[in-house]
This record gives C-alpha cells, structure tokens and sequence, in this order.
C-alpha cells in the first residue's frame, strides 16, 4: 500500500496567552491507501489539530507534509485549496449539508468544484448515493431525512471525484451506536473495495472493530503508534 | 452546478421579502425624487426650450427667465439690422394678478408673444390656437391650471391688471415650476397685463438665417449689444434650471432625498445580506474546507446580491410607474424616461454589490478550520 498522506516531526503551536500552546510536538506518521486509521485520544490531545494539518487546513508550525507524495507545506497558501480538492475528502461531526440543496445537489456541487458538471454531476451523484445505500433520497431535503442518512450524504459527497484520503472528525457523535457503527462500517468498506486512506477521529472505543490501524495521541504527541 | 445562491436567497421567505421591499422601497424613492428633479427642471425651462428660438438677448446679468429685467425696444431693432439674423421677435415674461369673476386674486406668469411668429408661442394646444390671440384681450391658459384660475372653458373671462381677458384657447401639460401658471397672450396684451412701458421689452428671440452659424451669430449680438447678455437656447435653459434647481435649494432637496434613498436601500440591503450571510457561515466555512475557491464562495454572494437586486429593481419600477402615473392625474410631474429606467437598474446592481461587500470581507477572512469546531 502506498502512502496517502505523511507526516515527518510536525509541530503546531497556537499563540494564545504566555508563551502560547504546543498543540502538536514533533508528530511522525504514515497514512497509507486502502487502510482505515482510528485516531483516538482524550479531549486536547491534538487529534483535531493534526486532522487539520493532514487536510491542508492548517498549517504546522515546523516539520513537513506531504499529500500524495506532494511537499503542502513548501506550498502557498493559494494553493492549498485546490490541494484539498483533488486530494481530501471531509466527513464532519455535524454533517454540514447545505440546507438548501438536495441530497443530490450536495454531492453535485462537490463534484461541480472538481468540474464534473450537467448531466454527468447528476448521473455520479446517483451513483455515490446509490453506494451509501441512499438513492431513494437523491431529491429530498437534509431537513427531511435522519441522521444517519445525512452523514451517508456527507460520506457521498466527501468521495465525490475519488479522493485518495476521506478525513472524518467525529463522524459518529451525533448519531445512535447502531447508526454510528453503519456508518463507519461504510467507510472502512469504501477504503478496502476503492483503495482510499480514511482517517477517523473519535472517542468512540467500539469502532475499534473497522479499524485497521489505531493512532493514539496525548499532549500532542503519539502515545501508541500503529498499534 | 447547483443554483446555491438562488437556494439561499428564496429559502427564507421572511427575510428576502424584507430584502426586497429595502430595495423596491429605495428604487422607488430614488425613481420619483429624480423623476421630480426632472420633472422641475424641465418644468423650468419649458418656454426656452419650446420656443423655437436658436438665441435669447436679454437684459445684462439675467439670470433665468422669469427675472426679465426690461430693456429699451431699440434694441430689437439692432437685433434686426444684424446680418445673419433670420427672424427676431419681442418677448415678454412678467408676473401679474389675474382676478377671477368671483373676485378671487391668483399670481400668473404673463407670456407676450408674437401669434404670426413661429417662436415663442403656446404650443401643446388642445383648444383653440395662437391665431385666437389676435382677439382683443385674448389669453391662452394650460388646462392643469383651470381649477386654480377657474377658467375651464373657451370664452370664460377675468381680469388682469384691471384689463379684461378672454380664454381662447387651452395648452396641455405646460407646466410651472413657481404657482405662477404662464397666461399667453400677445405682446401688445402682456404690456398692458403687466403695466410695462410700452417701449419695453424683456427678450429678443432671434431665429437664425438658413446656413448662418449659430455660435457666430451670437458672437456678431454680443459685439452689437455690449449693454445686453446674448444666449443661445441651451444655454439659456440650463441657466435657467440651475437657478431654480440649485440657487432656491428646491433641486437640492430633492436630490438630497433621491440620495436618501440611495442610502436607505444599501442599509437594508447590506444587513439582509450579511444577515443571509451569516446564517449560512458555516455552510461557506464547509466550501472553502472542501477546496472551493474564493472566488466560488464570493461568486455566491454577490449572486445572491444581483438576484436580489433585479428582483427589487423590478417591483420597484413598478411601484414607481404606478406613482407617476397617480401623480400626473394629480398635477405632478415626474419624468421617469427609459435612460433614467436604465441608469437605476445600473444603480441597483451596484447599491447591492456595495451591500454585499461587509459580507464579502467576512468570506475572505473566514478561516475554514471552523468546520471542525463543533
């Protein structure tokens, strides 16, 4: 398997009161493609930090990342978007669907932002709801369907244009255990059968059994590597 | 691409009809304070620039027409003796009281003129014509004016300046800026009405010879005329409308309140759309997270913006039509021409861009880690 996403002595300070945080402190880490990698640790720990790095939406204070073999941090910031475009997938804690849109329309507007568009956007969209188990909800509001369905609609929507890595931050909290297991037990499948990295921050124990790879992290640094 | 900003805009009825209203509510304002403007402006100026005349020679340091300070009649003759000249008649603006039967006292314009001249007389006529002012005392009167001089007929009578006067006619929409309807008549009538003497004029019009240049002819006047002021009709009417429009602040009111609306619009407009903005935060927090460029994430809201503006602009037009139209039957007049149609559209589109740039500002600064607090 080949590394999606590396991470070579990241730092990451926030400057905020005397002397500032240590977030992260020298962090090393490899995720590889095909691979589902639980990231765990207690509240403050850094998981949160280092899922934004690994998603080019922070910067580190020092050390390097590379995103598909490419240096992000000798990058501009310019550049960083279309990084996350063609490289990263988000799952996120609340879903964040577009109220207005469809469940269609959120995974045709990601696909429009990596250009695929008309009939063809409608035709993928389909497809990726399809996958998740949800097509019967291509045209119904994210205010009419149920939680789990929404994080299936954010699952689409992140692996619209096949992204090598799916980063999801707390994809189970806010839905039921039998929901929240479906859910993850999804992922891990899309990252076995499509050969994608996917990285889960969670604090949820029983997801242990999707897992193939646990990172555990405190104080901003690694505690248990590739346990 | 999904139509994310029409989506946001419609998706809460509330707020875009209050967004909506802000702005019809400012088109409107800014359509009829400039409509006024105009509609005052013209209004002013409305003998000048009706008279058919290419050039005024006034008494020195005129101002605007109804100033019309008296000068000897010699100089007509001067005016006519100047080569060039084509055409030239005696003129005559000048206030005066016309008493109605009842006995009822109103201040009018008196308009002497020339009824054989091709310059200078009631135009707009919708009874009677400038022929019937060679009837002794014969005047003619503008129809929106008749309740106020309680002459509503061909034949009904006054008395002005004691003279009597007989309405012969009726024009259409010869409007006045001051209360002072005008009252054609013929310029021997209008020094008796006004008690000028009767070697006194106001104004020469002069109608140049066919091919003469009008810009030398006026200059030959001048040379001629060192006593007098020499104008061609353009500028006398733009004189004219500024002295009225601007030296009395009536103009500047108006304006004054056409720029109100300016403002008011891109007040409402730019709190509905920075509200709109600020509901859908996070939803542009997800997009820049997702790798959409600024200028996808601005696109949004500046769609948003033009939506709603031609949304507004166009109840805002109607209302405004609808306005006019209730204010012509009601002796107002507000000009509402196409370009000024045109040039508020352009007005709005921008009213609600600036609107739009608070939010703007926001999306740009909006640092896309905020999707994972929380």
């Amino acid at each position: 398997m080949s590394d999606a996403i590396t991470i070579r002595n990241v730092t990451k300070q926030y400057i905020e009161g005397a002397g500032g945080t240590m977030a992260l402190a020298g962090v090393d880490l490899s995720v590889r493609r095909g691979e589902v990698m639980l990231m765990m640790g207690p509240s403050g720990s850094g998981k949160t930090t280092l899922l934004s790095i690994m998603g080019c939406i922070l910067r580190p204070t020092s050390g390097q990342v590379l995103l598909e073999g490419a240096d992000v941090t000798a990058m501009a910031e310019k550049d960083l978007p279309a990084m996350r475009l063609r490289h990263i997938g988000f799952v996120f804690q609340g879903f964040n669907l577009f109220p207005t849109l469809t469940a269609g329309e959120n995974v045709e507007l990601s696909l429009g932002l990596k250009g695929i568009r008309g009939r063809a956007a409608k035709q993928e969209a389909r497809r990726l709801l399809e996958l998740v188990g949800i097509g019967e909800k291509f045209d119904s509001y994210p205010a009419d369907i149920s939680g789990g369905q929404k994080q299936r609609v954010a699952i689409a929507r992140a692996v619209a244009g096949s992204p090598g890595s799916i980063l999801a931050d707390e994809p189970t909290a806010a839905l039921d255990t039998q929901t929240g297991k479906a859910v993850v037990e999804m992922m891990a499948g899309l990252a076995h059968r499509e050969d994608r990295a996917v990285v889960i921050v969670t604090h949820d124990n029983r997801l242990a059994e999707f897992a193939d790879r646990f990172v555990h992290l405190e104080d901003g640094r690694i505690a248990s590597p590739d346990s | 691409m999904p139509p994310l900003a029409r989506r946001n805009l419609i998706h809460d009825k509330v707020r875009l009809a209050v967004t909506l209203t802000g702005i019809a509510f400012s088109v409107v304002l800014m359509a009829v304070q400039w409509g006024l403007f105009r509609g005052f402006s013209t209004s002013t100026s409305g003998l000048i620039d009706h008279s058919g005349a290419d050039i005024w020679v006034t008494a020195k340091n005129t101002a605007y027409l109804e100033q019309a300070i008296p000068y000897n009649e010699r100089k007509y003759y001067q005016v006519l003796a100047t080569p060039g000249v084509g055409k030239a008649i005696k003129y005559l603006v000048r206030w005066a009281t016309w008493k109605q039967p009842g006995g009822r006292a109103e201040s009018v314009a008196i308009v002497g003129c020339d009824p054989d001249a091709a310059m200078g007389t009631p135009f707009d006529l919708v009874a009677g014509d400038a022929q019937q002012l060679k009837q002794p005392n014969a005047v003619i009167i503008d129809r929106i004016y008749a309740d106020k001089l309680d002459a509503h007929r061909v034949g009904d009578m006054a008395e002005i300046n004691e003279y009597r006067a007989k309405v012969v006619g009726f024009t259409d929409g010869i409007r006045t800026f001051t209360t002072s309807p005008y009252v054609f008549t013929t310029f021997k009538n209008a020094q008796d009405y006004t008690g000028i003497h009767e070697d006194q004029i106001n104004f020469v019009l002069v109608k140049a010879a066919p091919g003469v240049d009008i810009g030398k002819l006026k200059a030959d006047l001048e040379a001629r005329l060192p006593d007098n002021d020499v104008f061609t009709t353009a500028e006398f009417s733009r004189m004219t409308q500024h002295y009225w429009m601007f030296t009395t602040g009536a103009g500047i009111a108006v304006l004054m309140a056409a720029a109100l609306g300016l403002v008011v619009g891109i007040a409402v407009v730019a709190q509905t759309i920075y509200a709109t903005t600020m509901d859908h935060i996070r939803e542009y927090g997800t997009l820049k997270a997702m790798g959409a460029p600024n200028r996808y994430v601005l696109g949004v809201i500046l769609q948003q913006a033009a939506m709603a503006a031609a949304m507004g602009y166009a109840i805002g037009m109607a209302v405004s039509l609808f306005v006019v139209r209730g204010a012509a039957s009601g002796g107002a007049n507000i000009l509402l021409s196409w370009q000024t149609a045109v040039g508020l559209f352009f007005l709005t589109v921008v009213m609600c861009a600036t609107a739009a740039v608070v939010s703007v500002n926001k999306i740009l600064s909006l640092d896309p880690a905020m999707v994972f607090k929380g």
